[in-house]
């Protein structure tokens, strides 16, 4: 039970989030364009890591807003919370 | 009357206040602050139980949690009984009813004493290897048998009367564990500012040093317990310290999150704990933790080493100097360690007489010296090879070992004794440290394994971090909490600590024996009865993990989960194995660190507050009306109305009869409602419904599918277009929340483009569906200014109107396929509208009618129910739904996966009709359909999702999914059941109306 910093709310328990798994996948724009192994890669392929990932969470029981994170799955550390739109750290 | 074994004063027991309490139906007496054990050592009874496996007689080993012999039934046979309680943590108090357990007829003579006899049959694995043949024996024989002899208490069967609690904790610094290092690890946090709670899990503060009456342990001039006592009543007047006795720390999550059971009537009467709180689970979030759990003593592992009356070294102590009852008249202490003579003093101290065995052939402690002034006969480099005595210990068997410790020599020596207490040094406990996440270094030099690199802001202090000796404990204490509190002084920075230290050490897991092993029964996990060549047949069978070998010898994994056992289990294997130990790792510790009770764990959230119901505005007047409740979620939505005597076949006959005779209404309110406004509305309902949006008028109504991005219908419903940016959507009563946060994730992460806002109205309307031949007319009488033709309100249109004043939206909209109305109004008003409504159709016999009735009437339609007729693998296609599906579009959600080359495939499982060869034999929801029964193995085509006796059609009507549905339509399928073969057609799944003549009426 980890806590998040929401970027709109501030620190919060997890229990009020929702993951919503790896980051920075973006929806293709043109669908149609795409091969059904290149659909699937963005339908279905996701990294997993152990270690430092990129993610989505929701403040689902809070202002319901998406947002990124960057933890450790290892150990659950958080390095860096910041909003949709904004650019990953890169360190 | 039995001899009083309370032999000295105390000052940690109420004289003054003598308690009765009964144990296997007899009557005794003890103080209060005595716990059972206590109070049943003071009375001469050792033997408590039976062990789990070959039920030898148990007596009580230690004084704390670890406990893994004297555990007992306590609370009589009625809703209070609770199996399993340790007898060392358990309070007496008047009135208490304890017994023993897993015995039969009673803990003297216990018939299944004869396993111990059959023990060569029964070693390690003997379940899995005997019980694997003859497999038609399993049901008959196997499984009844080892459920009458497994487990150990009895679980209760009626409801738990007694109320628990959560409550939510939140400070700077929690420290865990109220012995000297905790106490010192308090003072220095709360006077250093932090708001501060220290837990400790017994009834007064002080661990083993409150107990410590001796001269050769002093701090600052004072015998330590005198000192620490001043300390404990300094703490108690600091401002920002919280302390919880009775408290257990059960759970260390990351982030320093924990869980504590507070126990706040265990150790009282029934009558004085009755409507209150018997137990509190504190959900704890600290910024900084101090582990001072402290450690536990380990036994010694040799021949016979479970006899009641064989106890650890330092519970005896505890029992003679905190309790003041003597364990025994003739005490033999067995150690490899100086810690065991503190024992052999106090006990000679109090005329109680001590022999002293130790597997060393010196020791230069202060404490030895003591010891044999005080004219303790002291048998060095010698071991314990047997011990008598069937129900409490009657004399012990002692030889000389071998220079080297692996044999004895010399000739035995037979030991009169009444108690045997052993003490094979100490196991930092270091369970709390690793559940959160901490990993551990092992420690050669006296073999343990202690924290090393912690995962989030917690110190480990005093002996659970490897600390035993007192000044050690003190000075790195003060040290360590200085620095993880910055705090530059403390009071304690001129603290003058004296005290004995060990200086020889000497460790042998298993301790050698005349006999050979498969001769002898060395107990290492006296719970579950798992020796040391059971751990040794494991490793020769092959098994090298000591996650494997826990497993296969049941080693740890008793009620105590393996306290005392497990260091003992990894010596024996690393041993045999010829491995390090410190390579070998350990079994994962896992929360809880003490058994709860379900009552803990789910707080208040029992009954009506287990879930949450969802009642909509009309509640109370179908409950008025005798309505019968289907919980769907979390809502309770009326599933049919009887009347007089009808069962549910008859009401939903009669129900769906009338809906299409004359009129029907139904409470719709549970239907997920979401409010779209927002310039890009109509694009956004292009991208996440199927079909087409951008040209719906303004005021009409349209059906719409969503798709999961993998082609798979996901939700569905009508959504009407209020004014030019604003609509109205509804989604399944299930889906409503997923569906809203679904949206919400596409606009706020692919398309935080789209001018769109979203906000859930479920709870704002309720709905009421009035339909039937009838509706109109009774809606006319409702809404005298509006104008119910087809030409000014046409099916699939919308309408504002008021009703007596009050706002409503009036949507023509069906799902039974009758000519029908919806009408939404502010949730308030609810109860008001339906009731206009069934006056106004009183004329027109209107009928209330449920959630099945609904279900009857849109299946034959033909109308889907998704989670019903589709379960996430069924795309509109599948659905013969393709009219729903825009080509126009260049994408919606789910588009491109309709043309991957799986969902294209023409022999998916498509929804069909199925009409029974006999129209009266209704189908079993979930039956399996196939086409040869005799096929080997026969092949599932599908099954019935969707199964009703249609009162309009007069005959039984089905929705199946079949593999290539669309193309065996016609055909002839079977569905066995259990007793019969049903014959089926494929049929059109539309049985009723399929020109949609009556919505148009």
């Amino acid at each position: 039970m980890f806590i998040i910093t929401c970027p709109f709310c501030g620190e919060r328990d997890q229990s009020e989030f929702s993951a919503g798994g790896e980051a920075h996948i973006v929806r293709p724009k043109q669908p149609t364009e795409l091969s059904d192994d290149e659909w699937a890669d963005f339908l279905f392929m996701r990294k997993n890591i152990k270690g430092i990932q990129f993610e989505r969470w929701n403040h689902a029981h809070g202002c319901r807003k998406w947002f990124n994170v960057v933890r450790d799955t290892s150990n659950d550390k958080i390095y860096a919370v910041y909003k949709m739109g904004e650019k990953p750290p890169s360190n | 009357m039995s001899e009083n074994f309370r032999s000295t004063e105390t000052k940690f027991l109420d004289k003054t206040n003598r308690i009765s309490f009964k144990y296997n139906g007899k009557k005794y007496y003890g103080y209060k602050g005595d716990t059972l054990a206590s109070a049943l050592l003071s009375n001469g009874v050792h033997l408590i139980g039976r062990s789990f496996k070959y039920h030898r007689p148990r007596g009580i080993m230690t004084c704390g949690s670890e406990e893994p012999n004297a555990i007992v039934q306590i609370g009589g046979n009625g809703p209070f009984t609770e199996p399993n309680v340790r007898a060392t943590e358990q309070e007496i108090y008047e009135g208490l009813e304890a017994s023993s357990q897993n015995c039969w007829p009673n803990v003297k003579f216990d018939v299944g004493g004869i396993n111990n006899f059959i023990s060569p049959v029964i070693p390690a694995g003997f379940y899995y290897k005997t019980f694997m043949w003859p497999k038609k024996l399993w049901y008959s024989l196997y499984e009844p048998a080892i459920r009458m002899s497994a487990g150990l208490g009895k679980s209760p069967t009626q409801p738990d009367p007694e109320l628990y609690d959560h409550n939510y904790l939140h400070c700077d610094v929690l420290v865990v564990g109220g012995g000297i290092s905790g106490i010192i690890a308090a003072s220095i946090s709360a006077d250093n500012g932090n708001n501060t709670v220290l837990i400790d899990d017994k009834n007064s503060l002080g661990g083993s040093t409150i107990f410590q009456d001796d001269e050769n342990f002093k701090i600052d001039d004072e015998i330590s317990s005198v000192w620490l006592n001043n300390q404990i009543k300094n703490i108690k007047n600091k401002k920002n310290l919280i302390i919880k006795h009775r408290t257990s720390l059960a759970a260390y999550h990351s982030y320093n999150y924990l869980l504590a059971r507070e126990n706040l009537g265990d150790h009282k009467s029934l009558n004085e704990r009755s409507n209150k709180l018997r137990q509190r689970l504190w959900k704890i979030r600290a910024k900084k933790v101090i582990l001072a759990t402290g450690s536990i003593e380990r036994p010694l592992i040799f021949n016979n080493n479970d006899r009641p009356g064989v106890m650890l070294a330092n519970s005896v102590k505890k029992y003679i100097d905190y309790f003041g009852v003597r364990c025994g008249n003739k005490n033999v202490i067995f150690t490899n360690n100086d810690s065991a003579y503190e024992t052999a003093i106090s006990l000679n101290k109090k005329g109680i007489n001590v022999t002293i065995v130790d597997i060393r052939n010196y020791s230069s402690s202060i404490l030895v010296k003591n010891a044999k002034n005080a004219g303790i006969k002291i048998y060095w480099n010698h071991t314990v090879v047997d011990t008598k005595g069937y129900r409490r210990i009657k004399s012990i068997q002692i030889m000389e070992m071998s220079n080297d410790g692996t044999n004895v020599i010399g000739s035995k020596i037979n030991l009169v004794c009444d108690n045997l207490s052993i003490s094979g040094g100490w196991t930092p406990m270091v369970h709390l440290f690793t559940q959160s996440g901490g990993k551990l270094k092992f420690r050669d030099s006296d073999q343990v394994f202690l924290p090393n690199i912690a995962m989030s802001d917690q110190i480990s202090i005093g002996s659970c971090n490897g600390n035993f000796e007192l000044d050690d404990i003190i000075k790195n204490t003060i040290s360590d909490c200085k620095n993880f509190l910055s705090s530059s002084t403390t009071d304690f920075d001129l603290i003058k600590v004296s005290c004995p230290k060990q200086k020889e050490n000497k460790n042998i897991w298993l301790l050698p024996n005349d006999k050979p092993l498969g001769k002898t029964k060395p107990f290492l996990d006296f719970q579950n009865d798992s020796t040391a060549k059971d751990i040794k047949l494991a490793m020769r069978e092959g098994f090298r993990s000591i996650e494997h070998v826990k497993r296969y010898t049941t080693t740890g994994m008793g009620t105590d989960q393996g306290k005392l056992a497990n260091m003992h289990a990894l010596g024996i294997i690393s041993e045999t194995a010829g491995v390090k130990m410190g390579s070998l790792g350990t079994t994962t510790f896992r929360p809880p660190y003490t058994p709860l009770t379900f009552g803990t764990i789910v707080g208040r959230n029992v009954g009506t507050f287990f879930d949450i119901t969802r009642k909509t505005p009309m509640h109370a007047w179908h409950e008025n009306h005798k309505a019968k409740f289907e919980n769907v979620g979390q809502w309770k939505r009326a599933w049919f109305y009887p009347k007089g005597n009808e069962n549910m076949d008859q009401s939903v006959q009669r129900e769906s009869k009338a809906a299409r005779e004359s009129a029907g209404i139904l409470d719709a309110s549970t239907l997920g409602k979401i409010d779209i406004k927002g310039t890009d509305a109509s694009e956004f309902l292009n991208r996440v419904y199927t079909n087409a949006w951008s040209k719906l008028g303004i005021g009409k109504c349209r059906y719409g599918l969503m798709l999961n991005e993998d082609g798979m219908v996901y939700d569905d419903g009508v959504t009407t277009r209020l004014s030019e940016n604003h609509y109205l959507m509804t989604t399944t009563t299930g889906g409503a929340a997923n569906v809203l946060s679904k949206l919400e994730d596409y606009l706020q992460t692919e398309w935080p483009e789209l001018d769109v806002w979203l906000t859930s109205v479920t709870d704002h309307f309720a709905t009421a569906s009035v339909c039937g031949p009838n509706s109109k007319n009774i809606l006319k009488k409702l809404f005298p200014n509006i104008e119910f033709n087809d030409e000014t309100f046409p099916h699939m249109s919308f309408k504002n109107a008021e009703l007596d004043g009050i706002h409503c939206r009036i949507m023509r909209i069906s799902f039974t396929g009758e000519h029908s109305y919806e009408i939404n109004i502010e949730s308030k008003y609810g109860k008001s509208l339906w009731e206009k409504c069934m006056d106004a159709g009183k004329e027109f016999n209107i009928t209330p009618y449920g959630t099945e009735t609904m279900h009857l009437l849109r299946a034959e339609k033909g109308f889907i129910i998704v989670g019903q007729d589709t379960d996430g693998t069924m795309t509109p296609i599948d659905l013969q739904m393709d009219w729903i599906v825009s080509k126009k579009k260049y994408d919606f959600i789910g588009k491109r996966s309709l043309y991957r080359s799986d969902t294209m495939r023409e022999d998916r499982k498509q929804l069909v009709g199925l009409l029974t060869d006999n129209p009266s034999e209704i189908l079993e929801e979930g039956a399996q359909i196939v086409q040869d029964e005799k096929k080997q193995p026969i092949e599932m085509l599908g099954h019935v999702t969707s199964s009703y006796f249609s009162p309009n059609l007069n005959k039984s009507i089905a929705l199946a999914v079949v593999k290539n549905g669309k193309k065996l339509k016609g055909q002839k399928l079977l569905v066995p059941m259990k007793d019969k073969t049903i014959k089926v057609t494929v049929s059109d799944f539309i049985f009723f109306d399929s020109k949609n003549e009556r919505l148009n009426a």
